[in-house]
């Protein structure tokens, strides 16, 4: 294969990884943030106590985690021809895409709050803190950092899901290195891949890390 | 404790400063507890009594200590004043309301009027000094000037002025307090709760925090209600006390009463520490409660009130004719009063005795005799 072409090749599955990634990874969390908050703070004796929604809820985000992504895939395709009229392509496959990263992202933000001091809590309620104000004022500002590194594992998780997408026309660089790289005997294609995926894990990782870092106040010097 | 002990107590009448009393009645109490009970936990096994019919009340602008052994229930005590903790039955009363009657509103209410300061300082890590003290003003639903206007002098109360910008991670343990103690400040409350504020301090951080809790609660007439299982913060900054033990309160009235005249169990070996009158370890294994010929007999003597100030110990030497010596002693200050306490020795021989309780009687001294050596 000429350099031109597997450079075209390259650039077209990775723009396709990074739409899907981006657009799963950002709806995915906008709607586990609020579930794992609700996770986190629903148990008995907390915030806003409610221990059969949050067994409940508990076991949905369990079944769906331990489901295999790529059953997840196929189970939901006539959702995803719901919402996207079609159930093949790079549109269709952000829809599991983002189920899959709902439940995933709403246990690392529950782990991220259930991290935080109760103390910190009892004080906010000792000043007349209404529940809301605590989630909003102590609960997700201790967590940030916390938050933050949980985003970066999803969306580093998330990278690994879409190459599965290829069995759903998904395409991205998953698919590409199956197809080429396996499928056609041209080992110097799924090297390339392997390689722009490591380089994009770690651009992420470093990112999601500095980021976590500069919220962290936890550990500055004096 | 040895149940030959024998105390001497002496007519003091008319020789002594009384210390100021509160005028009776003068305003209803901050706090009372009426026959507060709290149990937790809800089937018969699992079930635990925390507090068992506590009557309490706390003065208007007075410093109350409340000093028990961890697991006494002083935590919870001090929970049931915010509503951070709800009794199982009896009446909790602040500054008129009853905290168990209130809705969740009327609490939050009641709240933004007690502050409260705790012993690991609960800051917000991810907050500077002054953005924490800001969050009861946030909370409170005050613009962004108001915040200013009200933090920035109580953080120059605090002395931490010119660390506002700096996050918990770069303050000491003092300075975390510090800024507890301006945001318990921050809504302007009547009444401050303590819950072992210095207990994870150093000596020293612990006594410049009490002054500063002492000038709080005399330049802004604020009430404290602090608990803790230090005698010396007691003896430092509250000019009330209440001993708990189990659940029951087991001693309560003015500081310097209660230390002097200390009755319960509890009070005299939470008392012993702090005010240094155990006994060293090699005289008290050998003390015996009857004495046989040519033992010598030990006597604490206590000097308060006028007995502190004058020379007695010269004296007794002097009176006795015989050779006295001191095997420990102490003087200490308990609510901004002097308080010493002697432990001496001479011989067991009854013109010795004789003369020596003829000079308690003369001067007023207060003793106690622990027992005899060979």
């Amino acid at each position: 294969m000429s350099p031109d072409m597997l450079f075209s090749l390259l650039s077209k599955s990775l723009l396709q990884t990074l739409q899907m990634v981006a657009i799963a990874g950002l709806l995915g969390s906008l709607v586990g943030l609020p579930i794992g908050v609700f996770l986190a703070t629903s148990g008995k004796g907390e915030l806003f106590p409610a221990p059969v929604s949050n067994r409940v809820i508990g076991a949905i985000v369990n079944a769906a985690r331990s489901t295999p992504f790529i059953i997840l895939v196929v189970a939901i395709i006539p959702f995803t021809r719901l919402v996207t009229g079609t159930s093949i392509g790079t549109n269709a496959a952000i829809v599991p895409l983002t189920i899959a990263t709902i439940p995933f992202f709403a246990r690392l933000v529950e782990a991220a709050i259930r991290e935080i001091d109760k103390g910190l809590i009892e004080a906010a309620r000792a000043m007349g803190a209404t529940p809301l104000q605590i989630v909003f004022k102590v609960l997700l500002a201790e967590a940030k950092p916390g938050i933050t590194l949980g985003f970066t594992m999803t969306i580093v998780s998330l990278i690994g899901y879409s190459a599965m997408v290829g069995a759903v026309g998904g395409g991205g660089l998953g698919d590409l290195g199956i197809r080429y790289g396996y499928q056609r005997f041209m080992p110097e294609v799924m090297l390339a891949v392997v390689v722009v995926l490591i380089v994009l894990v770690q651009l992420v990782q470093s990112a999601g890390d500095a980021l976590a870092r500069r919220f962290d106040k936890r550990n500055r010097k004096t | 404790m040895n149940p030959t002990n024998q105390t001497v107590q002496q007519a003091q009448a008319g020789s002594l400063s009384a210390p100021p009393e509160p005028l009776p009645n003068a305003a209803p109490p901050m706090v009372s507890f009426e026959a507060v009970t709290k149990r937790f936990g809800t089937d018969d096994e699992n079930q635990f009594t925390a507090l068992d019919g506590v009557d309490l009340s706390v003065a208007r602008g007075a410093i109350t200590g409340i000093i028990g052994r961890s697991g006494a229930g002083k935590s919870t005590l001090i929970r049931l004043v915010n509503g951070l903790e709800k009794a199982t039955s009896g009446r909790v009363v602040v500054d008129g309301i009853e905290v168990g009657g209130l809705s969740e509103t009327g609490l939050r209410d009641l709240r933004r009027q007690v502050g409260m300061i705790f012993q690991h300082f609960n800051l917000l890590s991810s907050r500077t000094a002054f953005e924490n003290v800001a969050l009861p003003l946030e909370i409170a639903g005050l613009d962004g000037k108001s915040i200013r206007d009200k933090v920035t002098p109580l953080l120059d109360l605090v002395g931490l002025g010119d660390k506002s910008k700096r996050y918990p991670a770069e303050l000491s343990g003092g300075q975390k307090q510090r800024v507890g103690i301006a945001r318990a400040l921050a809504t302007s409350p009547k009444l401050l709760l303590s819950d072992e504020a210095t207990s994870a301090l150093d000596p020293e951080t612990t006594q410049s925090i009490l002054d500063l809790l002492k000038r709080i609660n005399a330049e802004l007439g604020l009430t404290v209600l602090l608990i803790t299982h230090e005698m010396e913060v007691v003896k430092t900054i509250a000019s009330d006390v209440a001993v708990i033990d189990r659940g029951k309160i087991v001693e309560a009235g003015r500081t310097f009463d209660v230390f002097t005249g200390a009755k319960h169990e509890t009070t005299r070996s939470l008392l012993s520490a702090a005010l240094g009158t155990k006994l060293p370890e090699w005289v008290g294994s050998k003390l015996k409660p009857q004495p046989s010929i040519g033992d010598r007999v030990l006597v604490r003597l206590i000097f308060f009130g006028s007995t502190a100030f004058q020379p007695l110990t010269g004296r007794l030497v002097a009176e006795l004719g015989a050779d006295v010596n001191i095997l420990a002693g102490s003087i200490e200050e308990i609510a901004g009063e002097p308080y010493g306490s002697l432990v001496v020795a001479y011989p067991a021989d009854p013109a010795v005795l004789e003369r020596a309780n003829r000079f308690y009687t003369a001067t007023g001294l207060q003793t106690e005799v622990l027992g005899y050596v060979a």
